[in-house]
């Protein structure tokens, strides 16, 4: 594996510089791997990992179960694909079992989340019905646990 | 009231890392690489075992020797990853953390006034365990320049008659320092030769990055004179879990058994619920956490390096055992300095015995930030250190 995908994998909070140190290679390196990873579209952004729920203008977060039509030549593509495209969507699945799609939504209020669904979504051509679940709470957000007790503080700082 | 206290207990000394480890605990944001146990949690799977056998009412004792299934899971993971075959029934025990295998194994082996061999510098509870049994101890230096492995020659130069006892510790904890397979071969030769008995501690034999680890009982004649010594603390990193295991003749066995049986009676039933949990799915974990100290490792031992403080390259285990003689400090005023000044903890070498004078113990079972942070601050206080001392070791 591409040594700089795994640190990315296991410790993402790394600097390009710290990544250098640790990979033993020149940050030079590092950044070209970064970038190799870029065009083979394997590494696709950064992006923080949050808990909202403690900023006061937290977002609404819903998921949202899609059933759609199939189209002869595109399948699901081309539909899963228009959906992805609103500033709504945060992710979208093709799925197997009771439904076809299913789609992460953020906006920052319930109002504007249930008019993206009930104005956008299921007026979609192609879009047979939907099923939305509003996120009520987080306890782990990708990767990270939410309000577990550290476990480094545990340690004796000193120990045989 | 000290005339109360036994002899061989009052003439044990404190250990070395007991005093330092008071400092550090007063004091506040200090990075510590004094750390001997793994940063991470043991993996939610094996903790979760523990919480269901509690949760099923497992809350009773197990046999003496522990439970079948643990003792069957351990033979077989021994057979699979050691070449060793154990029964069971009866070649298989139990133990609370490889401390209590080491002192069983001690006290069944040893009359008053029998020696035992051990490799300095060492863990730290090598010595004072033969004490505790009435034993004699007996250091093999081991040396930075030979990355501190142990050989033949220096165990032949150190013994004497009363020797009894071999003890090994390999990969070992402070050094990392291990053995190839052919000077393993030629001690195991040796210990047929002067017929000796060997505790062979491997408890940090998963954690080896470079070349494959073998184990001293494989070799002819070893299998019967061998106590093998394991656990679960390191590689699944279940410290806190206390539980660990030797296997060994059933004669051995059944001797360390009488006095478990009279003392600890048997390891918690929860710790071994969870250590039966490690051993049948915790294989991805071990290998994860192995790759992770791989890298750390060879970060610190470079970066240590860069800094002008020579390290060899441990061949296992999570330490880097630094040199501090560029500085012109000694071990201890090394480590006080560099915890005053950088707030950073190392532990002085000679904790681990005479033979770690002039090194410390850096642990790299710690994140990578805080490693390049602290490899940073050891490389500022190396540039800056003049020479002050330490508070008089008690």
């Amino acid at each position: 594996m591409n040594p700089v995908l795994k640190l990315l994998i296991e410790g993402g909070y790394l600097t390009t510089a710290q990544m250098a140190q640790v990979a033993g290679l020149p940050e030079a390196e590092i950044n070209k791997h970064l970038e190799q990873l870029r065009s083979d579209k394997v590494f696709l952004g950064w992006r923080p990992v949050l808990d909202l729920s403690r900023e006061s203008a937290a977002a609404v977060r819903a998921v949202i179960e899609v059933k759609i039509t199939p189209e002869r030549g595109g399948g699901f593509n081309r539909l899963a694909q228009r959906l992805s495209r609103f500033d709504e969507v945060e992710s979208c699945y093709l799925m197997s079992g009771a439904y076809d799609l299913l789609i992460f939504v953020n906006g920052p209020s319930l109002q504007r989340v249930a008019a993206f669904v009930s104005e956008k979504l299921s007026t979609l051509e192609g879009v047979l019905s939907t099923s939305t679940h509003f996120m009520l709470r987080s306890y782990k957000e990708g990767s990270f646990l939410i309000d577990a007790p550290a476990g480094e503080a545990d340690r004796l700082k000193v120990s045989p | 009231m000290k005339r109360f206290i036994a002899r061989h207990v009052s003439g044990l000394p404190k250990s070395g890392i007991r005093d330092f480890f008071e400092i550090v605990s007063k004091m506040k944001d200090v990075i510590s690489l004094g750390i001997g146990e793994p940063d991470f949690d043991t993996p939610w799977h094996i903790r979760e075992a523990a919480i269901y056998a509690l949760e099923k009412g497992k809350t009773h004792y197990t046999s003496n020797l522990g439970l079948i299934e643990l003792r069957r899971a351990i033979a077989t993971y021994v057979g699979k990853h050691y070449g060793l075959g154990y029964r069971p029934d009866d070649e298989v025990i139990v133990t609370v953390g490889v401390s209590e295998a080491i002192d069983l194994a001690l006290r069944a082996l040893l009359n008053p006034g029998d020696k035992v061999l051990y490799h300095q510098p060492c863990y730290v509870s090598y010595h004072p365990g033969v004490a505790l049994a009435h034993g004699v101890a007996v250091p093999v230096p081991t040396r930075a320049d030979d990355g501190f492995a142990l050989n033949a020659q220096d165990i032949a130069k150190a013994w004497q008659p009363g020797c009894k006892v071999l003890m090994v510790n390999l990969p070992c904890n402070p050094t990392g320092g291990t053995c190839d397979r052919a000077r393993l071969e030629k001690i195991a030769q040796f210990a047929v030769e002067k017929d000796l008995i060997v505790l062979s501690d491997e408890i940090y034999s998963e954690l080896l990055y470079d070349g494959t680890h073998t184990s001293i009982a494989v070799f002819p004649g070893m299998r019967e004179r061998t106590i093998f010594l394991h656990g679960f603390s390191k590689a699944f990193a279940m410290t806190g879990f206390r539980v660990a295991y030797a296997c060994g003749p059933s004669e051995l066995i059944d001797a360390m058994m009488k006095i478990h049986q009279y003392s600890m009676l048997c390891a918690p039933i929860l710790s071994q619920e969870a250590a039966v949990e490690a051993l049948a799915r915790g294989g991805d974990g071990v290998q994860s956490m192995r790759e992770q100290y791989h890298r750390r490792r060879d970060l610190v031992v470079g970066r240590l390096n860069a800094a002008g403080l020579a390290c060899h390259l441990p061949r296992g285990a999570f330490y880097a055992f630094p040199s501090v003689a560029s500085t012109g400090l000694s071990d201890r005023d090394f480590a006080y300095g560099l915890l005053n000044s950088q707030s950073i903890a190392v532990v002085p070498g000679s904790a681990f015995g005479e033979n770690g004078r002039g090194f410390v113990r850096a642990s790299f079972a710690t994140g990578f930030d805080q490693l390049v942070e602290a490899c940073d601050r050891i490389e500022r206080f190396v540039n800056t250190a003049t020479p002050c001392s330490a508070p008089s070791s008690s």
